[in-house]
């Protein structure tokens, strides 16, 4: 590459905001206050094991919603054309452009026992229900928050899917199934892929949707970390080591999840 | 329903936001016969195809294969298969797979399958290509893959929908004869449509033209070529010198400015009537000895013969001659009786 010297600037900055704050978060999480070596730290992420598997299972719940969600629109509007394609495409980013707090306060007005819709369902006689505070709430607004991220991957690939391979497959004898499992399935398997990780990743390590929708009791990982630093608990060094275990089962995960199914993701993105 | 026939199209319309795309097709396709769809794009051959492979449902009209009405059936199950314009390959499975596929999805069995699959790939020469990845294959190699996917699962009917479209010219040539021999060493029926005339001559056991949604023409090639039904057919299927004349009595025609004899009859006394002659059936001859002369405005060299435009009178005329003529030169030109193409002016001939 000619051009490969310009990549230098690139590293330096890498070196800075990425590497070094990794290591300065090893550098807390395996020592105490007096800066001596501990691995206390480490061992009390323990303590926390209901906390970090409610983070990952509620995230793999609102991943798994997003992902049934997404699909089946995202290629309804890859098989769109032109304006009414553009259009759809531009009303499910439409929320990001709102402050991501601002979303979840409306949510919480609207969840809130006398919020807008125990108030509507009052009128009919019904509830009310407790909604806000519970961990519905919390996947609920991950959904919310995280959907558009599996929609665009999702549909970035399928409107790489050409119609007449679809085609092609009902010629073949193929049923509305077939075409799903044997084409779109294995075709549109990058995109699932990116889709997950995008949600996933962001998604079990939240605090800010748990905290605004789970009140006290659905407390995740994200929220522990985040007390380490500004709450009451201040304890830098136990929170960098829960960040430290949070990302190794992210990586973890992450690199499972590769695994499986490798070639189709090479094939997929030869398209 | 005469049993010979395989598919027959009965007042086929279809309409896309409101324009005419096909317009009340009736067509005939017997049995193991090769049949080319011919005509400009936008005339409606594909459609037809489509209508046949079910991907289309008419507004009006009705489908018949094997003398079953089949408008409602879906395309996967129907007893034919479609080579597609662009291929169509499926690209996240290799060759074998792709071939493979029609069979997988109907259930045969393992061994049943490998055979099949085998003996099609033996079929198209693509013998040792099995685990190839698809894009590794050229242009040619994939219209082979994608004839036999289609061809594995035994249709009684194979729908081409402008297969050679992507290949060049010599390639293409091949394909034609290989084509044709795939469809009498299969023993089925091909529909192939394109709008090359060449194609459609060469291979076609019965061409069928086309143009804006109506059925111009139903023909052997010799007949379509040598009896073109009108003006516009005559200029689609090969070149031809389309004149203006007038039929004053039966074998009798006036056209650039003289009296020929013909031997067509039938027409009103004094009609109007399009006169056809074929580039190569004008004989140049010296001046005084020709029923028209004209000076050379141009000669090009085609290979087997040159191809002369002359001005007679104003007009300009093409000529095919194995003979060259100097550009400025006055030759003379004779036309056999039986050369002069005598056809209804388009638009009365429906």
């Amino acid at each position: 590459m000619k051009h490969k010297s310009w990549a230098f600037p690139y590293s330096i900055w890498m070196v800075i905001f990425i590497a070094v704050p990794l290591l300065l978060v090893a550098y807390y999480a395996f020592t105490d206050e007096e800066r001596r070596f501990t691995i206390d730290n480490i061992s009390r992420v323990g303590e926390f094991t209901p906390v970090l598997m409610r983070s990952l299972w509620l995230a793999a719940i609102a991943t798994v919603i997003c992902l049934l969600l997404a699909y089946p629109l995202s290629y309804m509007i890859s098989r769109m054309l032109g304006s009414r394609r553009r259009t759809l495409l531009m009303l499910t980013i439409l929320p990001m452009w709102m402050n991501f707090l601002l979303r979840t306060y409306a949510w919480m007005t609207l969840l809130e026992n006398n919020g807008v819709i125990n108030r509507v369902l009052g009128w009919v006689g019904l509830g009310p229900f407790q909604m806000i505070n519970t961990q519905g709430a919390v996947v609920l607004g991950m959904v919310y928050n995280y959907l558009p991220f599996m929609i665009l991957p999702l549909y970035s690939i399928m409107t790489k899917i050409d119609a007449t391979t679809i085609e092609a497959a009902r010629d073949l004898g193929a049923n509305s199934l077939g075409v799903f499992g044997r084409i779109l399935l294995p075709l549109s398997m990058p995109g699932i892929k990116t889709g997950i990780t995008m949600v996933f990743v962001p998604a079990v390590s939240t605090f800010i949707i748990s905290r605004m929708l789970g009140g006290g009791g659905n407390l995740l990982i994200g929220d522990l970390i985040d007390l380490q630093f500004l709450g009451n608990a201040y304890n830098p060094n136990l929170g960098s080591a829960i960040s430290l275990v949070l990302m190794i089962f992210i990586l973890l995960f992450m690199s499972i999840f590769n695994q499986f199914g490798d070639e189709e993701e090479m094939e997929g993105s030869l398209l | 329903m005469k049993n010979n026939n395989i598919i027959s199209l009965q007042g086929i319309v279809v309409v896309y936001d409101g324009e005419r795309v096909l317009n009340g097709i009736n067509l005939d396709i017997h049995d193991k016969e090769f049949v080319t769809f011919l005509g400009p794009s936008g005339c409606g051959k594909t459609t037809t195809l489509r209508i046949i492979g079910g991907f289309v449902e008419g507004q009006e009209g009705d489908v018949f294969f094997d003398g079953e009405r089949i408008n409602d059936l879906p395309p996967h199950k129907r007893k034919v298969n479609t080579v597609f314009q662009k291929y169509a390959l499926f690209p996240h499975l290799n060759v074998y797979e792709n071939v493979e596929f029609g069979l997988k999805i109907k259930k045969v069995k393992d061994t049943e399958r490998n055979t099949r699959v085998r003996e099609m790939l033996e079929l198209v020469g693509l013998r040792g290509f099995e685990t190839r990845n698809i894009n590794q294959l050229s242009g040619g190699q994939q219209q082979r893959v994608a004839i036999a996917r289609a061809l594995v699962n035994h249709p009684r009917v194979l729908l081409l929908d402008e297969p050679l479209g992507a290949l060049d010219l010599k390639l293409r040539k091949e394909m034609q004869v290989e084509l044709k021999r795939i469809q009498q060493s299969m023993d089925i029926t091909f529909i192939y449509v394109t709008h090359d005339q060449e194609e459609a001559l060469t291979m076609s056991d019965r061409v069928v033209v086309m143009k804006d949604g109506d059925i111009l023409q139903v023909g052997t090639p010799q007949d379509i070529y040598n009896e073109p039904a009108n003006a516009f057919v005559a200029d689609f299927i090969g070149e031809s010198n389309i004149l203006d004349g007038v039929m004053p009595k039966d074998f009798v025609v006036d056209f650039a400015g003289r009296t020929f004899e013909c031997v067509d009859k039938g027409f009103a006394p004094g009609e109007l009537v399009d006169v056809v002659v074929r580039p190569e059936d004008i004989k140049v001859v010296a001046p005084e000895e020709g029923q028209l002369s004209g000076i050379v405005e141009s000669v090009i060299f085609k290979g087997v013969h040159y191809e002369m435009t002359v001005d007679v009178g104003g007009g300009s005329w093409l000529i095919q001659s194995t003979l060259s003529e100097d550009v400025g030169t006055c030759i003379g030109m004779m036309i056999l009786p039986n050369d002069i193409h005598i056809m209804h002016k388009e638009g009365d001939a429906k």
